[in-house]
């Protein structure tokens, strides 16, 4: 089965801003995949340009195995998107916007459009301009999940959303994910939102793609710190390749390793004698932290 | 005072924010009314011609009674337009930068600094009431640079800036009342609207002695025009005024504590919770039918005025070579009250472009909010939901001046005890403006379509046209300058010849223009910002 988005080269300027630099991206059919990057790493320009409101300057999108600019149209029958700040009409209710976005798509599950907004708590008679960001976020939200649609483009889709909510949302991509065998590309900044649902991430950072995977596969690249008591001198650790930011106080020495160069720094903490070890697993932020700051370099 | 806390630096964002607009309104009206003291002293030289222009029944209606006839009374009573327009821009002025920034959420962002409950209305007032007060000195000194008395040039100084205070304030009301910019706006035009009506039936009225005259004294654009600059100057009108306008700041004052930030004293009703719009043409439909309906009932109303004043100004024509040759330079033809009608279809057609322009332009605006886009993600191409606009760019018009034809024809041929013959030919003659209207829609479109951050100099197309309309009505005007605008090119109905070639290639201009604007339309990026 074809992806059912891949991107390869995307380049995108405006004036002399690069807002692409030559972007890669693979999302699988039926996998739900996370699009991680700072403000500003290109994530919107990439999502407007797989809907086709965006012509890239250079490289290549197949969404649906269609080309987005040329087939917008037809695609737009297959897909759903959210964007991350919804703007509607203020006179229009948020039934009526609803039930306007999904008829334009070419028709909406009524059922369905009823137990999702029961279960949003999203009151569809008031008008648009009596709504908060997050209610107008769940509008968008119900017009997305109520169509019968492949493919979900959620850009930030829970900005405003109470916890409870972003609760709901997770039930729902699940869902749709899971029953449904949808394939989901979801923008977020919220690493718990991202560990719970994603199949597969990318990171973008100033418009490439600096890392792609599945979580566990990124873990790896994680450090794990370690803080240890030990019997002897410790000797020979600073040599032994991954160990990072190597201090002692008190007899106690602390450090990180690369948790894939773990083994060997075990097997010399054992030789020199251990007290006591604490070790600390890799956590996801750590790893954000890491590739979102701009000095790194992979 | 607490409540004021951060009005300077409100007064600051607002100038930089209009520091383009501000200036140019200004210096324009100021410009326009000085110029016509030169250009109407030599037009009308004389005591008896001016008296005799001024007392055509029509243009009491438009501009109110001439004071008595020395030159500042009649390029005073002249000006009668320009109150009105500085009132509106005024009022306009007050909203954008009141209910406009609450309903975008902008307030809010400021809200959080420091910035008193009453310091966004106070900084829009007296931006609007410097801006006011500016353009009143300028205007004295103006006018008496011309040669005119020094105290009635203070006089028509205080008489526009009042007006524009006056106004000023009934916005700062009207944004009190609701939380949609667009019905404050409608509220607050509405009640312009309404006191120059008032003023215009009752002006009308007491000229045929008829029993209506009174209405006058309930319009306040009436009491600013009874200040009567260059005749007796009654100041005491210009402090009615101002007790007016300080009397409706404190109802702004009271309304706006009463209310929280965002919200109005109108509740919002609550709307259907399923819909029954499924089309890009049903939701365009939505967004452009109040516009059509006020356009429509407006032209109606404009029709029926100077269809209902036809008859008078083709008596007193009659014996005044001078006015005969104003509306055959605006269009007119041979026949008298033809040439009249001719050149008011001209007039109503210039306006309709303004409409057009601005229905247009909702296209752009739907893209500048964000709104186009979750539309475009969804299977409406972009043909389909520009088209969905451009309907009403195009009919709308089309609509207005249907409406404003059948009331002229109504109303001239009830005068005269013709309507099945007149109502046709009138109808007619709205509807020949059309292709001069098209074009400007197409160059609109043709601007949102290759330079979309440039889509606000769109009004210069209705501007440029009626600037020339107006220029070319008051004096001889070089051919090519006039060739510029196309309703230039239109036959002058009623009463003219018509020939195709102009019609067409007028229509071929808007097609070709209009259709590149819409191939650039699809090739460019979404949403530019």
């Amino acid at each position: 089965m074809p992806a059912a988005i891949s991107t390869e080269g995307l380049v995108k300027r405006f004036g002399r801003t690069n807002a692409l630099d030559s972007l890669d991206l693979t999302v699988r059919t039926g996998e739900v995949h996370g699009f991680l990057g700072p403000n500003g790493a290109g994530k919107t320009t990439t999502i407007r340009i797989l809907l086709g409101m965006t012509r890239a300057d250079s490289g290549t999108a197949r969404v649906l195995d269609g080309d987005p600019w040329s087939d917008a149209t037809e695609l737009h029958r297959r897909l759903a998107y959210v964007p991350g700040d919804v703007t509607l009409w203020p006179n229009l209710s948020g039934g009526e916007a609803i039930d306007l976005l999904g008829r334009m798509r070419g028709g909406i599950d009524k059922l369905r459009k009823a137990e999702l907004l029961e279960r949003f708590d999203l009151d569809p008679r008031k008008k648009a301009r009596a709504y908060s960001k997050g209610n107008r976020q769940k509008v968008a939200l119900v017009a997305a999940f109520a169509s019968d649609v492949e493919l979900l483009l959620l850009d930030e889709p829970t900005s405003g959303l109470d916890p409870l909510m972003e609760e709901v949302f997770r039930e729902v991509v699940q869902e749709v994910s899971d029953r449904d065998g949808r394939t989901v590309l979801l923008s977020s900044h919220i690493l718990s939102e991202v560990e719970a649902l994603c199949d597969r991430v990318t990171i973008i950072r100033a418009g490439r793609a600096v890392e792609s995977g599945t979580l566990s596969e990124l873990r790896h690249l994680t450090r794990t710190s370690i803080q240890a008591e030990l019997v002897g001198p410790m000797d020979g650790l600073a040599q032994l390749a991954g160990v990072h930011d190597l201090r002692e106080d008190d007899g106690r020495v602390r450090f990180d390793v690369d948790t894939d160069e773990i083994n060997p720094v075990l097997r010399r903490l054992t030789e020199i004698g251990v007290r006591s070890l604490v070790s600390q697993p890799p956590s996801l932020e750590e790893l954000f932290l890491r590739l979102y700051e701009p000095e790194t370099v992979k | 005072m607490k409540s004021l806390a951060g009005t300077r630096g409100l007064i600051r964002l607002i100038l930089r924010r209009d520091r383009i607009v501000l200036p140019l309104w200004i210096v324009l009206l100021v410009a326009i009314s000085v110029s016509y003291v030169k250009q109407y002293g030599d037009l009308f030289p004389t005591p008896e011609s001016r008296t005799k222009y001024a007392s055509n029944a029509g243009f009491i209606t438009l501009y109110g009674e001439l004071s008595g006839t020395s030159l500042g009374e009649f390029v005073t009573w002249r000006l009668g337009f320009v109150p009105v327009m500085i009132g509106l821009i005024s009022l306009l002025t007050v909203i954008r930068h009141t209910r406009v920034e609450e309903e975008t959420g902008r307030r809010e962002l400021l809200g959080a600094t420091v910035i008193g409950r009453h310091a966004q209305l106070a900084a829009a007032l007296l931006v609007t009431f410097g801006a006011n007060l500016v353009l009143g000195v300028l205007l004295a000194f103006g006018m008496h640079s011309q040669g005119l008395p020094m105290a009635g040039s203070i006089a028509i100084a205080l008489e526009f800036a009042c007006t524009g205070w006056f106004f000023a304030a009934v916005g700062a009301v009207a944004a009190q009342l609701t939380a949609s910019a667009g019905t404050a706006r409608g509220i607050a035009i509405g009640v312009l609207g309404g006191a120059y009506v008032l003023r215009a039936a009752g002006d009308t009225s007491a000229r045929t002695d008829g029993p209506l005259g009174w209405l006058s004294y309930l319009s306040p654009i009436a009491w600013a025009q009874r200040i009567r600059p260059y005749a007796e100057n009654r100041w005491w009108l210009a402090i009615l005024l101002l007790v007016a306008t300080v009397a409706l700041l404190a109802v702004a004052v009271v309304l706006a504590v009463r209310r929280d930030v965002g919200g109005g004293l109108l509740p919002d009703r609550l709307g259907p919770a399923d819909g029954t719009l499924g089309s890009p043409l049903a939701l365009a439909w939505r967004l452009h039918r109040g516009l059509l309906a006020a356009w429509t009932v407006g032209f109606a109303l404009l029709g029926l005025l100077f269809g209902g004043v036809a008859k008078g100004v083709g008596d007193l024509m009659r014996d005044d070579p001078s006015i005969q040759e104003m509306f055959q330079r605006m269009g007119g033809s041979v026949g008298l009250i033809d040439s009249f009608l001719a050149g008011v279809m001209t007039l109503v057609g210039l306006i309709a472009s303004a409409y057009a322009v601005q229905a247009t332009l909702r296209l752009r605006a739907e893209e500048t909010s964000g709104r186009a886009e979750p539309v475009l993600a969804t299977a409406t191409s972009r043909w389909q939901w520009a088209a969905s606009h451009l309907v009403f760019s195009l009919l709308g018009p089309a609509v207005a001046l249907l409406a404003a034809g059948v009331a002229e024809g109504l109303a001239y041929g009830a005068a005269i005890g013709d309507v099945s013959g007149q109502a046709p030919r009138l109808v007619g003659a709205a509807l020949a403006q059309l292709p001069a209207v098209w074009v400007l829609v197409a160059i609109s479109i043709a601007i949102v379509g290759f330079v979309p951050r440039l889509s606000m100099v769109s009004w210069a197309g209705p501007a440029i046209c009626i600037l020339i309309g107006l220029v070319s009505a008051g004096v001889a005007t070089a051919d090519w300058v006039r060739d510029i605008s196309p309703f230039t090119h239109l036959p002058s109905l009623p009463g003219g010849s018509v020939s195709a070639a102009p019609l067409i290639t007028l229509l071929a201009i808007a097609v070709v223009v209009g259709f590149a604007g819409l191939v650039g339309l699809r090739r460019r990026d979404m949403p530019v910002g």
